[in-house]
């Protein structure tokens, strides 16, 4: 058995006989030919095959996957219609006597080096799609056979250099459980497409290709990324059981995909999800969460050379909440200083960069760059349910300057007669020790908590978790950080208002049942999480883990809260 | 005629959109270039607007020559809108 190691880029298992799709490189031969026009019109004989190709598979697409993934052939057809392709093609065949197999290979080799060597990986990954089409138009020249992937009808994994976007729209799903390649990474056309398909995909192995022959049987391991090639009976027959449980699992989460979070005994909770751009609202309504829960915006101040403008932001801003359909989205204000740095805004450097100038302190000293962001959000709250909230609170007066900021923009914008939309919930991030402390004198100013986790676990603490030798101290189990989330919650509740968390630990298996039972309302996670914690809460009982966190709270030390939770056998 | 836009978009101007702006474009009957980084491209090309590799920041400038000129301009503004790509630069 051998153990083909690539990168994991569409997650499930899948077990059958290898089919190797070996990479048929058309062989391009320079010809001189005596009729100019007689090559043009075969070169356009070949064009009108491809187009008619390309339509049927845009309509097939469409048909199986949806309009979104139908686009790649759009472009596709365009790029059969381009004259800056088919131009100079011509012209070659016309004026340099030459075959329009040569001429078409020229100049598509021009256009896919210069996608190969663009700055943006996304316009990189482009070059496949002009080799996807060259291929296309010379297969006809040639009037090779291409296979045909619509025409498998038995159950294989599928091996190959690279898959192009034509070859995956073809798969059968019911045939084709999976496939690996040597080349390619999470952001491939390819591995966007297993996804999208649902079968499991190992990319990038470098050697696949080369090990394997067809008929091997494979077992493709979607979530390490790896290849087994020849397993024994005894790692196939663990290899079932995995992908039992991982279909049931699957069936059970696509279940829970449209339905509200509740345990088992009713309580209801908020399952929201973490974004850094308008982009990755999509994934998030794919995994069925109910709000944002933390959407950052550093990403609009990084990656160029200025502050971006209040018409930039807004726009930003609007994507999202537009996007998420009333649904809440609890947007962040700038979180820079510290680490986080922008290359046309020096900073002096610190000693303690995570004690320092930072966030909102920085926001309450520049507050040109703070009431630009203001005024885009409060510009934005009208196309959707927008909430606010102000990062790094130590204390009262902070908050209070920030809200009257806040307000200063409102009424500016009102007297300019802009609309802002009347229900904005402003809350804060509570990060901090101080805060968390004085929660009950915050709960009756704000509207909201949202407990930040990786930066309250660590100034509690007193523990650089990026240091390795004091990482050990970075424990979201711990009984002392448990009884400052239990604070905020209580005191919050006591004034009627509702607490989020937007760390890591919202989304932790061990730490799900004991936040339940503290009595947080909304928990919010990367996206790919939120499915999971739909269903683990399920099988609990708000009621049980209630008790559970109660004794938490009288544990001294991490372990024995983790020994704990495994305890209730959940 | 022309417009200049912005790119905002953190993707500048991928595969999707292109596809919109080069239809569009090619719906009406002006003349319709874009031009990028001293280049000028038709708007009928696919492969001319993506061998811009637009990113944030940069800018691009759409000049249409006839007599639906500023119906085409109006069209790409909405593309512009709708797929938050840039804003409009003076």
């Amino acid at each position: 058995m051998l153990n083909i190691k690539g990168i994991a880029a569409a997650a499930g298992y899948a077990i059958a006989k290898a089919l190797v799709l070996e990479s048929t490189e058309l062989s391009v031969e320079k010809r001189t030919v005596q009729d100019g026009d007689m090559e043009i019109t075969r070169f356009r004989e070949a064009l009108a095959r491809s187009i008619a190709d390309v339509e049927k598979l845009k309509q097939r697409t469409l048909e199986q996957l949806g309009a979104e993934k139908a686009e790649i052939f759009e472009a596709h057809l365009l790029v059969l219609h381009d004259p800056e392709l088919l131009g100079p093609i011509e012209d070659k065949i016309q004026k340099e006597g030459i075959n329009a197999e040569y001429a078409l290979h020229e100049v598509s080799a021009g256009f896919i080096s210069m996608f190969e060597n663009m700055k943006s990986p996304y316009l990189r990954e482009r070059a496949s799609d002009m080799k996807d089409v060259a291929k296309r138009i010379l297969s006809h020249l040639l009037n090779a056979k291409v296979l045909d992937l619509a025409a498998i009808h038995e159950e294989i994994i599928l091996v190959a250099e690279d898959l192009t976007p034509s070859e995956t729209a073809q798969f059968n799903r019911n045939y084709v459980k999976g496939f690996a390649t040597n080349v390619g990474g999470k952001t491939s056309h390819s591995a966007i497409m297993a996804r999208s398909l649902e079968i499991p995909a190992v990319v990038g192995t470098k050697e696949v290709l080369e090990q394997v022959k067809d008929g091997d049987l494979l077992i493709l391991d979607g979530m390490k990324g790896t290849v087994l090639l020849n397993p024994d009976d005894a790692t196939v027959a663990e290899y079932r059981l995995k992908q039992e449980q991982y279909e049931a699992q699957r069936a059970e989460w696509a279940k829970l995909r449209h339905v509200p979070t509740v345990t088992k005994d009713g309580k209801h909770v908020e399952l929201a999800a973490n974004i850094g751009t308008p982009a990755d609202v999509a994934n998030v309504l794919l995994n069925g969460g109910e709000a944002v829960g933390l959407f950052r915006t550093e990403f609009l101040y990084m990656g160029r050379d200025s502050m971006p403008s209040e018409k930039e932001q807004f726009t930003a801003y609007k994507a999202v909440l537009e996007r998420m359909e009333g649904k809440p989205v609890v947007v962040r204000t700038l979180d820079i200083g510290g680490d986080k740095e922008l290359p046309y805004f020096e900073l002096p450097k610190e000693m303690n960069p995570f004690l320092g100038f930072r966030a909102i302190r920085l926001c309450l000293e520049r507050q040109d760059i703070f009431r630009t962001q203001l005024r885009a959000l409060l510009r934005a709250s009208v196309y959707g349910n927008l909430r606010i909230m102000f990062p790094m609170i130590a204390t009262l007066g902070e908050f209070r300057q920030a809200k009257t900021i806040l307000f200063e923009e409102k009424a500016k914008l009102e007297a300019e007669d802009i609309p802002v939309s009347g229900e904005i919930q402003l809350g804060i991030m509570v990060e901090i020790p101080s805060t968390a402390v004085l929660s009950d004198l915050f709960a009756k100013e704000v509207d909201f908590f949202s407990i930040g986790t990786n930066d309250l676990i660590q100034y509690t603490m007193a523990s650089d978790r990026m240091n390795e030798r004091v990482s050990y101290l970075y424990q979201p189990y711990n009984p002392s950080i448990l009884r400052l989330v239990k604070m905020v919650i209580d005191a919050a509740h006591a004034e009627g208002k509702w607490v989020g968390m937007c760390g890591e630990m919202a989304g932790d298996a061990t730490a799900i049942p004991l936040l339940l039972g503290l009595g947080l309302d909304e928990f919010s996670m990367s996206a790919s999480s939120i499915l999971p914690a739909r269903s683990q809460m399920s099988k609990l009982s708000a009621e049980e883990t209630r008790m559970l966190a109660a004794k938490a709270l009288g544990c001294g030390t991490a372990e024995e809260v983790v020994t704990l939770v495994q305890r209730m056998d959940i | 005629m022309q417009k200049t836009y912005k790119i905002t978009n953190e993707d500048g101007i991928h595969a999707r959109p292109a596809t919109a702006l080069v239809n569009t474009a090619s719906k009406f009957k002006s003349e319709v270039f874009a031009e990028a980084n001293n280049r000028k491209v038709t708007m009928k090309s696919i492969l001319g607007v993506l061998s811009f590799g637009l990113e944030p920041g940069d800018l691009v400038t759409f000049i249409a020559e006839g007599e639906d000129a500023s119906e085409v301009l109006e069209a790409l503004d909405e593309i512009f809108a709708k797929e938050s790509l840039g804003i409009a630069h003076a």
